[in-house]
């Protein structure tokens, strides 16, 4: 049914823009397609706003090809870079207010349950280490306590680059930025662990720089929480411009913050291995002796 | 368990407990609920059979959500709202209401409310005071977003020092939201208001979410006598895929209030579309008002207006005060009306100017400080009545009106004695002669 809202009515094809033609023919709604056949479909993500070499704008990018429905997907997110991306993509973007995303989400995700039943229709959170760690904290962590099904990411660039590169909870401790003249004072905000606290059912931390892995755990994430519960990936979405990074130099950065503090971890709960395992043929976690924790599956 | 131990347990004994109730296991819990039958809101507010039963507002509200077809009803505590939404879950409980849990705090509420409307569900919380103003955020994006719901506000003190006594100082915040505002004046209203709020707010050509106001504790606390239909039927229900605005399911092409990037600009363009975004805002609240007349009878209701010299204007509690003043002035010989105010946004400016327009005196009795309703009614009238306007007396910080207070300044009003409760700086026209500003403003 809903396929139907990205198709033309009849006689109506002539006269629609190309790019919108190109979307229906060559979309990836109601189809598989993967970050490997980029270049080959037409991406739901292409004109933005960003700013030249953003590596969290690659990031979108990646995450609107791993949507496993997009054609079912909403996305909720507040204010931030990422928006300013998120809000171009031909999929519905809830814009909100500062730092309300999961609970938006929570309603959200909950009223399309009740009109929809078991037909899945992806809730999908993206907003900024601000907007998830500081504003939007207290609305996060609770959505997780209560183990919403609806997946958060949070876009982590270490600094409030839309509002022109002020200090966040999520930025490394000694930084210097702006409201933070004298480095910051304490640690970057831990929060994996938070998620795991909270009961999350998946946890992974990923760099753009690796997109079949962006993929595959987007894909996962959004699975999970179809049925099982929260989900919460981190990802380390550069800021090229606070940071000072040369635009050629953006996936270099990327490698070295991985190896630093962003190393890749992933974490399944048994319920989501299960259901992974039983749903969706995801043999890796079939149960199995000695199966490696963090596995990454071959499959996209 | 033995009989034996049984008997043992004093809890159990017929002769030394409340006989524990019968269990129906097998019963559904839901069996009320699913019994309900659609009606439409014609039959529901103008036709269907009602009976009067004597309940708190709290109650009440739990009575009209009942009969609303509410999807989603999302719960934090704040006295003197509590109970309201703890009721609330009960319904959800028996089935009444679909969807329901306890938020983190307003702010979540808020937020997970406009979520719920997005998704196209029928959305219902409430909130007091210092909730209100903490959800104020997203309770003022509401409109905006063109989310239709109802909330519910049990008004009480907001300024520090904190405390939870009636006050209505939070309506002044409400009012320029662009959301639809009513006013309660009792257990009734609050039954009444509510069912028609849901309807209001989902008419295509509004779109737009409804609060309805009361003062906490004299109508969420106390009985009144409220006649309701039966419980065993209900409203339609929301109809998303009719909706003037898409919802957010994915399965209608989106609103696009933030694709279009020249909103977030600085240039003349971003300044036009938001401009026209906010007209279009309270276009829609005027366009509420034959909806208002209809399901509710009107924006206000008025008594003994016609010939009266004294008119007392109020809304909430503040009415019911002023129904009693006004028996005692008419005691006294004085030709004297009431014009209870029902909705605030919108506003009856028409309406006033219409029944103010032979009164000598206005008073604006008011649970609040800063005179918000004195100030709209002079708005409303001025230029279409001489009365001299008394705004006041007030009260507030948790203080309750004696009728006294109203009816010393009905007299001293009308005889030009000098007022004891309400300061020279709160009453209009008193000392001027309004021959002299007509002289003066044809003079120039």
């Amino acid at each position: 049914m809903s396929l139907d809202y990205v198709k033309f009515a009849n006689g109506f094809e002539k006269f629609m823009p190309k790019e919108y033609r190109d979307m229906v023919e060559h979309g990836p709604f109601g189809k598989k397609v993967s970050v490997s056949q980029m270049g080959s479909f037409k991406e739901i993500l292409e004109e933005h706003p960003m700013c030249a070499g953003c590596a969290m704008t690659l990031f979108i990018r990646l995450a609107m090809i791993a949507v496993p429905n997009p054609e079912d997907t909403i996305m909720v997110g507040t204010a931030g870079c990422g928006r300013l991306a998120i809000s171009q993509a031909a999929i519905p973007f809830v814009y909100g207010n500062y730092g309300d995303q999961n609970g938006v989400a929570s309603g959200l995700s909950r009223g399309l349950r009740l009109r929809f039943g078991d037909k899945p229709k992806d809730v999908v959170v993206m907003a900024g280490d601000g907007g998830t760690a500081d504003i939007g904290f207290q609305q996060v962590l609770h959505s997780w306590f209560r183990k919403e099904r609806f997946t958060t990411i949070m876009l982590d660039n270490e600094v409030y680059g839309n509002t022109g590169g002020q200090e966040s909870g999520m930025t490394t401790r000694g930084a210097v930025l702006k409201m933070a003249p004298l480095g910051k004072k304490f640690e970057k905000m831990d929060m994996l662990q938070m998620a795991k606290v909270a009961g999350c059912a998946y946890v992974a931390t990923v760099v753009p720089n690796n997109p079949r892995r962006v993929e595959s755990v987007i894909k996962k994430a959004v699975l999970i929480a179809r049925e099982v519960g929260s989900t919460y990936i981190q990802a380390y979405t550069s800021c090229n411009i606070e940071y000072a990074i040369p635009t050629d130099k953006v996936m270099e950065d990327a490698k070295t913050v991985e190896n630093d503090r962003y190393q890749f971890s992933e974490y399944v709960s048994d319920e989501a291995k299960q259901y992974l395992a039983e749903r969706y043929g995801y043999k890796e976690f079939l149960p199995k002796p000695a199966a490696p924790a963090g596995a990454i599956p071959n499959k996209a | 368990m033995s009989e034996t131990e049984v008997k043992a347990n004093p809890q159990s004994e017929p002769s030394t407990s409340v006989a524990a109730p019968k269990v129906e296991s097998r019963r559904d819990p839901h069996a009320d609920a699913k019994k309900q039958r659609i009606v439409t809101p014609e039959y529901m507010f103008q036709e269907a059979p009602r009976t009067k039963e004597f309940i708190t507002g709290s109650e009440a509200a739990k009575e009209a959500i009942r009969r609303s077809n509410v999807d989603l009803a999302i719960a934090y505590p704040i006295t003197p709202q509590s109970e309201t939404m703890q009721l609330v879950g009960v319904l959800y409980g028996e089935g009444y209401v679909k969807e329901y849990y306890r938020g983190e705090e307003e702010v979540g509420v808020m937020a997970a409310i406009a979520g719920g409307s997005r998704a196209g569900v029928r959305c219902f919380t409430a909130t007091a005071g210092p909730g209100t103003l903490r959800g104020l955020e997203g309770i003022a994006s509401w409109p905006g977003h063109r989310l239709p719901a109802v909330a519910m506000f049990t008004c009480r003190v907001v300024n520090a020092p904190l405390a939870i006594q009636p006050d209505n100082i939070e309506v002044a915040y409400l009012l320029n939201c662009g959301m639809i505002v009513f006013h309660a004046e009792n257990q009734q209203d609050m039954f009444d208001f509510l069912m028609a709020g849901f309807i209001i707010s989902e008419k295509n050509d509004v779109t737009l979410p409804v609060g309805v106001c009361c003062d906490g504790f004299f109508v969420t606390h106390a009985r009144g006598y409220v006649r309701m239909q039966d419980r065993a039927i209900k409203l339609p229900p929301r109809d998303a895929w009719r909706g003037a605005v898409p919802v957010l399911d994915a399965e209608n092409p989106p609103a696009r209030l933030s694709r279009d990037a020249p909103v977030q600009k600085s240039n003349f363009m971003a300044y036009n579309i938001h401009a026209v975004w906010q007209q279009e805002v309270w276009a829609a609240v005027e366009r509420s008002r034959k909806y208002i007349n209809q399901y509710m009878g009107g924006m206000l209701t008025a008594e003994n207006v016609d010939d009266a010299e004294a008119v007392i204007i109020a809304s909430g509690s503040a009415a019911a005060q002023s129904r009693e003043a006004v028996r005692i002035c008419k005691e006294k010989g004085i030709k004297i009306g009431l014009i209870k105010i029902r909705s605030l946004r919108p506003f009856p400016t028409e309406e006033l100017r219409k029944l103010c327009g032979k009164a000598k005196l206005i008073v604006v009795p008011e649970f609040n400080y800063v005179g918000w309703l004195a100030k709209e009614v002079a708005t409303a009238i001025y230029g279409y009545s001489h009365a001299k306007i008394i705004g006041g007396p007030r009260v507030y910080g948790g203080q309750s009106m004696p009728v006294e207070l109203i009816v010393d300044e009905v007299e001293s009003g009308l005889t030009g004695k000098k007022s004891t409760n309400v300061p020279m700086s709160s009453i209009l026209g008193g000392a001027v002669n309004q021959d002299d500003v007509a002289h003066f403003m044809r003079s120039i």
